[in-house]
């Protein structure tokens, strides 16, 4: 499908959500319950076959937290960004996308340690660069390290 | 001792156990531990551990300007430094809008072809010594440190060369690079022939790995696997032919694809794209455009906010830099998307129920670079 077909398809099939332009993508906001609800009929419909999930990584947008996915089909070559917002900052979950795509249990696993966003379903979450006992986590924008980052 | 006729299979059983590759493993090529859980020979399953060399690439970029925030691109994938830069160099001309002169384009594309070269020349010669030849190695570093020398005259740095900058290259080209470039191509061109001898019609080296380390087609798409690794199990996914940058639209070039899945076909693809860069470097030769080699830019960038992506193929699959910008003059959220950080899923699934032995010989074919992987 091309960008206009896909934007014509998302807006009949997924009218609920919201659609937005970036310089590159076509974006789908979808609340977080409904994350992989979507992201598997995405996937599993004939009609975009987002099979290759190329890019998971979040984003903080200080208070919010934002889980990104780039998604693309090896058959049709479309591309799709979809984007979800987490509202609680202490203790932020969301379903893994394990199930769909292999690839999420690295890129969860990096989410995880920089980020602090729990998966749940995820077969064995752990911090994948950091040491276990590891305080904080790196990528938010309120991370505090006296010794390791000088200003 | 009892008549081992007498046993039955629970007095025969092996006990499962554990065994740590690493961190400092000649066979992992770098700081990478892998966790192996093992049964007599037969690997069960494989967990790796990584972050030995992870050094906050990613954090350290939100606290500098753009520019600035592509040198480090270089120390990631250290074999493909010109490509990454050329990444970043791309995003950032895309997103503020700058043209780039014919002759920068044409210095560019010679320079990451060229660093392709070295990047697979180096791994025919560790990927031989994984599997116990030790001459090959020998024989990739020669050929290498050809092309290194090339790059040292032109850009004043072996590895992380920093040469490919927003608006073109940091300066123009020596005046006898293209015929110092021919030189070098017609000497690899020459020197195939023993790669030939040497590896690829060695007959240990085929039993090694032909029908080993199947990686199906797909797995290969959703551990998200790219590059060589993806195109040996027959996935399309050269980004130069998907979606071309710089030029790579006008050249004549073949994506190397091979049904066959396993570590051979792995090696093959990598052997293939070799000459297919050397193709690729005449044509440019042939009509190396004069003129500018670089637009002059600010010293200081602003990327208009918003969010970008740009993507490249490295010699070992898709880096895709994704940039969030706020409209200051540093990058607000910066990720690498490395190709060896999603062919390591492909380790665990090549390597269970693998013999140990094999397990080595085939993490020689996926070619992971461990600073790649940690960033």
């Amino acid at each position: 499908m091309s960008k206009d077909e896909l934007k014509n398809y998302l807006g009949q099939h997924f009218s609920e959500f919201s659609l937005t332009e970036s310089f590159d993508f076509t974006e789908l906001h979808v609340p977080k319950e409904n994350i992989l609800d979507v992201l598997k009929q995405l996937k599993e419909s004939p009609a975009t076959a987002f099979d290759f999930l190329f890019c998971e990584t979040a984003v903080d947008r200080n208070p919010a937290l934002e889980l990104v996915y780039h998604i693309t089909s090896t058959q049709y070559r479309h591309d799709l960004v979809v984007k979800t917002v987490l509202e609680d900052r202490e203790n932020p979950v969301i379903e893994s996308v394990y199930p769909l795509w292999t690839a999420a249990e690295l890129y969860e696993d990096e989410i995880y340690d920089m980020f602090g966003i729990r998966f749940s379903n995820h077969p064995k979450l752990r911090r994948i660069m950091l040491t276990d006992e590891w305080v904080g986590y790196p990528l938010r924008k309120d991370y505090q390290d006296d010794k390791m980052i000088v200003k | 001792m009892e008549n081992i006729e007498n046993l039955n299979n629970e007095q025969l059983m092996t006990e499962e156990f554990v065994i740590n590759i690493g961190p400092q493993h000649p066979a992992t090529h770098g700081v990478l531990r892998v966790e192996v859980t093992l049964d007599g020979e037969t690997v069960k399953d494989i967990l790796p551990h990584l972050g030995y060399i992870h050094r906050g690439i990613e954090k350290m970029s939100e606290h500098m300007g753009y520019k600035q925030s592509i040198y480090l691109t270089s120390r990631m994938d250290y074999l493909s430094a010109h490509i990454n830069n050329h990444a970043c160099s791309l995003l950032i001309e895309k997103a503020c809008g700058i043209e780039v002169p014919e002759r920068a384009k044409a210095i560019r594309l010679i320079m990451d072809e060229l660093q392709r070269l070295t990047s697979h020349q180096l791994w025919w010669g560790s990927c031989a010594m994984d599997i116990g030849a030790v001459t090959p190695f020998f024989v990739g570093f020669r050929d290498r440190e050809r092309i290194l020398d090339l790059f040292e005259a032109n850009t004043g740095n072996r590895l992380t060369m920093n040469y490919i900058v927003p608006g073109g290259v940091m300066r123009d080209v020596l005046p006898n690079f293209v015929s110092d470039v021919r030189d070098v191509i017609d000497e690899v061109k020459s020197n195939f022939k023993d790669y030939t001898k040497l590896i690829t019609g060695n007959f240990i080296f085929r039993h090694r790995t032909q029908g080993v380390g199947y990686l199906t087609k797909e797995s290969a798409i959703s551990l998200g696997c790219t590059g060589p690794v993806a195109r040996a199990s027959g996935v399309q996914c050269d980004i130069r032919k998907l979606y071309p940058y710089d030029g790579y639209d006008k050249l004549d070039f073949k994506e190397i694809t091979d049904p066959g899945c396993d570590s051979w076909a792995r090696y093959f693809v990598r052997m293939e794209e070799m000459k297919q860069s050397i193709h690729i470097i005449e044509q440019l030769l042939e009509n190396f455009p004069e003129g500018e080699s670089r637009t002059k830019l600010k010293g200081v960038l602003r990327v208009p906010a918003g969010e970008y992506y740009q993507r490249v193929e490295t010699a070992r699959g898709e880096l895709g830099v994704f940039m969030v910008s706020d409209g200051s003059t540093k990058p607000y959220r910066l990720k690498y998307r490395t190709p060896c950080f999603s062919n390591l899923g492909a380790v665990t699934a090549i390597g269970k129920g693998l013999k140990i032995a094999d397990l080595m010989a085939t993490m020689a074919t996926i070619d992971l670079i461990v600073p790649d992987i940690d960033r």
